[in-house]
């Protein structure tokens, strides 16, 4: 047992942290730091220069435009990004159509996509979610039928993230009505300016625009657009999922919520004292350290699991649920830390002297907010521990 | 014993819950509660003339009520719809001036709007750390400091304010006019509003005000915590018809076990909930009304936000959506933890009482 990094690790994180230092733009990191939403353009700068680099697709293996990284030097890449304060990599091209290319793909597909997915000509977004399919995503009814050489799409999906920026939707579509359930379907590249796409906001609770529907009425797209094989659709979801996974105990961006709300915590008093010196809410700060101290070896063990197995096992579903509570319950405590002043809506009080502290506590109920989301898309914790019932307890 | 409501009582919640679910649909509280001025100025004036303030006075204030209970009958219908008027601001002023004995006509006629300034960003929930500072100026007084999430405080006509006048806590009137006020609105929906005071004239209303900042607190506290069952009664029901309706999987996700159980802990929350509010609304006025109503707003703090976390979580997607009621409820719910003391904040009172017993 050694939970040291080894020398090659630790000169490669230096290495990571010195490029975030010169390279993360302050303008950039400053708005991870209050917290608002991203826009398009900060994201797509964002890209751009990891792209220069090659550290864009860090899952992605060389041959495709990816560093080559393990495993383990990819999670020290998430650490230090988080650490810096750099923006997510957007997940929808990089992390999930970009290694489903890759390995369903056609080499004319892979010439195509993958390289405008690196250099931003593309963004994606995700076509899963439908009104009536969530947890139980097979169930499914956006249908593409085929007519000569082009499918033709009608029905409607949802939830789908940042489609009101997207160029591209990889959708999943019922192909074949009369086979069961999750033989039916099939992986569908649509171009989002095809006629017959129309893309509808949802405001989240919190007010943000960040979710869409998006409607499909006798949309025409090449038949060639098809990944894999018609009605194996499944499969591909399946293997997404599994990339889905890589990350997913958030542990960089606890880190990040743990020093804020250490730092809040520092800056607000109660009873005339730092809250930091507060038992009460120090116990609070204490146990969700405590957690997050056991969730960073968690992962690392899962980690190392996934790089000597080759992929990652069912029990990454652990990561899921704890990581995502540990995660909400530092923003619930951040919106706690500052009381009542966590109750302006964003951007009501900001100008001058009537700002609440700095400008990075403005965002801290609609981050407490927003981020309940975790524990309810990629799989909800109830499903999550529905996997786990099977695979590791076989009930 | 007797856990019902007198026949007065229980005419004005149904008269309340009526005319709240006919004229203040969640759609419509929607509009209001996050576009300037933050409530609804028409409905206000129903409200008013539906005997609302006079239900939070006793008689010999001018009102018809001001026991815990006609509070917690209102704010329960008022949260029940989560209505964003400054209901509270009323309350906790109409304590202080039946307290100072001053002639509350214009509170309860709902002619002016009032809204108790107690907090500021360095005294979240604790009064003596309170700041602003007052002096003597002739036979008047100059406020200053500043006063921060005034709730109500975007609409008020007049605020009452906590102040430093020799070392002790006093109350004092000040007028909007005279203040420099900004209003804003709420994560949760409704208003409130910063206050700056630079030398602002003030009148004194009560010299030594710390016992009846605290009495205006306790019933506050009762009216949030009523406010909270109101609402968690409503999250809770939507969130059952929801299991009931909602499919996956090919059945009523109502029939999954764990979701079944996780509505039943809901449901003991809440009964929770409306039990401790029994308790702090018959204490309240009483001499342990303070014990009490920690003990309410601790344990509304923490079933609030379980109420308004679980009835998202078994939703799924669709409460995490504006349109969707459940989402403003959860909002609702958790934010009113930082009003008047949080969940630690009335722990740590309970614990400190226990200790000197
Ligand atoms: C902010 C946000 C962004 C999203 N982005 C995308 C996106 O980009 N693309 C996309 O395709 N989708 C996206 N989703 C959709 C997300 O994947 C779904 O919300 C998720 O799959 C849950 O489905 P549902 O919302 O329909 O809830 P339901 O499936 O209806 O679930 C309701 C409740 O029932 C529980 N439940 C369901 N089945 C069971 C069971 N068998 N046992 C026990 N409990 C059960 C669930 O856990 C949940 O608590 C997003 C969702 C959100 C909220």
């Amino acid at each position: 047992m050694d939970l040291s990094y080894s020398a090659e690790d630790i000169a490669f994180r230096d290495e990571v942290r010195a490029y975030l230092a010169d390279n993360l733009p302050k303008h950039i990191s400053d708005a991870v730091r209050e917290g608002g939403e991203m826009g398009k353009a900060m994201i797509e700068e964002w890209h751009a220069i990891l792209n220069r680099k090659g550290w864009l697709a860090t899952i992605w293996p060389k041959e495709f435009g990816g560093p080559g990284w393990t495993p383990v030097q990819r999670h020290i890449f998430e650490e230090e990004c988080c650490r810096a304060y750099s923006p997510r990599i957007l997940p929808f091209g990089i992390s999930m159509l970009g290694p489903v290319l890759q390995k369903f793909g056609t080499k004319e597909q892979q010439d195509h996509y993958l390289p405008r997915i690196l250099d931003g000509t593309d963004w994606w977004c995700q076509g899963y979610s439908e009104p009536g399919a969530g947890s139980d995503l097979a169930s499914l009814k956006t249908r593409a039928v085929r007519e000569g050489d082009e499918w033709v799409i009608n029905g409607q999906k949802t939830w789908t993230t940042l489609g009101q920026h997207a160029d591209w939707i990889f959708c999943l579509c019922r192909t074949d009505p009369d086979a069961k359930q999750q033989q039916g379907i099939s992986f569908i590249l649509v171009d989002m300016k095809t006629p017959g796409i129309e893309v509808r906001p949802i405001k989240l609770i919190e007010g943000g625009h960040e979710v869409n529907e998006v409607f499909f009425t006798d949309v025409r797209v090449p038949y060639g657009n098809l990944v894999g094989e018609e009605n194996k659709g499944w499969t591909i979801a399946k293997y997404l999922l599994t990339h889905e996974r890589t990350g997913i105990a958030g542990v960089g961006f606890s880190m990040q919520a743990l020093e804020e709300v250490k730092a809040l915590a520092r800056k607000t008093l109660r009873n005339g004292k730092p809250l930091i010196e507060d038992p009460l809410f120090a116990a609070r700060i204490a146990q969700v350290e405590i957690d997050l101290e056991a969730m960073k070896i968690t992962n690392l063990r899962m980690l190392f699991k996934a790089q000597s197995q080759g992929a990652p096992g069912p029990e990454t579903s652990i990561l899921k649920i704890k990581g995502t509570v540990i995660h909400q319950e530092l923003k619930d405590l951040a919106r706690r830390a500052l009381g009542p002043a966590a109750a302006p809506f964003p951007g009501h009080v900001t100008d001058g002297n009537l700002m609440f502290g700095p400008a990075a506590t403005a965002h801290n109920a609609a981050r407490y907010f927003n981020n309940r989301k975790t524990s309810i898309f990629g799989g909800s914790n109830e499903i999550q521990r529905n996997i786990l019932t099977k695979t590791m307890l076989e009930l | 014993m007797d856990f019902n409501l007198t026949e007065d009582r229980q005419m004005l919640a149904d008269t309340l819950n009526r005319f709240l679910t006919e004229q203040y649909p969640v759609e419509h509280r929607n509009k209001v509660a996050y576009d300037a001025p933050y409530h609804d100025p028409s409905k206000w004036d129903a409200l008013v003339e539906l005997g609302t303030l006079f239900a939070l006075a006793p008689e010999e204030a001018g009102g018809m009520g001001g026991a815990g209970f006609d509070i917690a009958v209102v704010f329960e219908a008022l949260g029940r719809q989560i209505t964003p008027e400054p209901v509270l601001g009323a309350l906790m002023a109409s304590r202080l001036l039946a307290a100072a004995g001053a002639d509350q006509e214009a509170l309860l006629s709902g002619a002016s709007k009032y809204a108790v300034a107690f907090t500021e960003l360095d005294a979240a929930y604790e009064l003596d750390q309170i700041a602003a500072q007052a002096t003597a100026k002739g036979d008047a007084y100059a406020l200053s400091g500043r006063k921060s999430t005034v709730y109500g405080g975007q609409v008020a006509d007049v605020f009452l304010v906590a102040a430093k006048l020799n070392g002790k806590l006093a109350v004092f009137q000040v007028n909007a006019a005279d203040a420099n006020v900004t209003g804003y609105g709420m994560m949760d929906g409704a208003g409130a509003a910063e206050l700056l005071l630079d030398d602002t004239p003030a009148t004194l209303l009560i010299e030594d005000g710390a016992a009846a900042m605290e009495d205006a607190i306790n019933a506050g506290i009762v009216a949030l915590c009523a406010e909270a069952v109101g609402a968690m009664d409503v999250t809770h029901a939507i969130t059952v018809d929801y299991l009931k309706q909602r499919k996956q999987f090919g059945i009523t996700i109502g029939k999954f076990q764990v979701l079944q159980h996780r509505a039943v802990d809901m449901l003991t929350e809440i009964e929770q909930s409306r039990s401790i509010v029994i308790k702090a609304a018959a204490e309240l006025g009483g001499p342990d009304a303070s014990r009490y109503a920690s003990m309410a707003k601790n344990l509304i703090g923490r079933s609030a936000r379980l109420i308004a976390e679980e009835a998202i979580q078994m939703h799924g997607g669709i409460a995490m959506t504006w349109e969707y009621p459940v989402s403003h409820y959860g909002k609702r719910l958790v934010m009113l933890d930082a009003q008047l003391g949080d969940t630690d904040y009335h722990l740590s009172r309970v614990m400190a009482g226990n200790a000197a017993a």
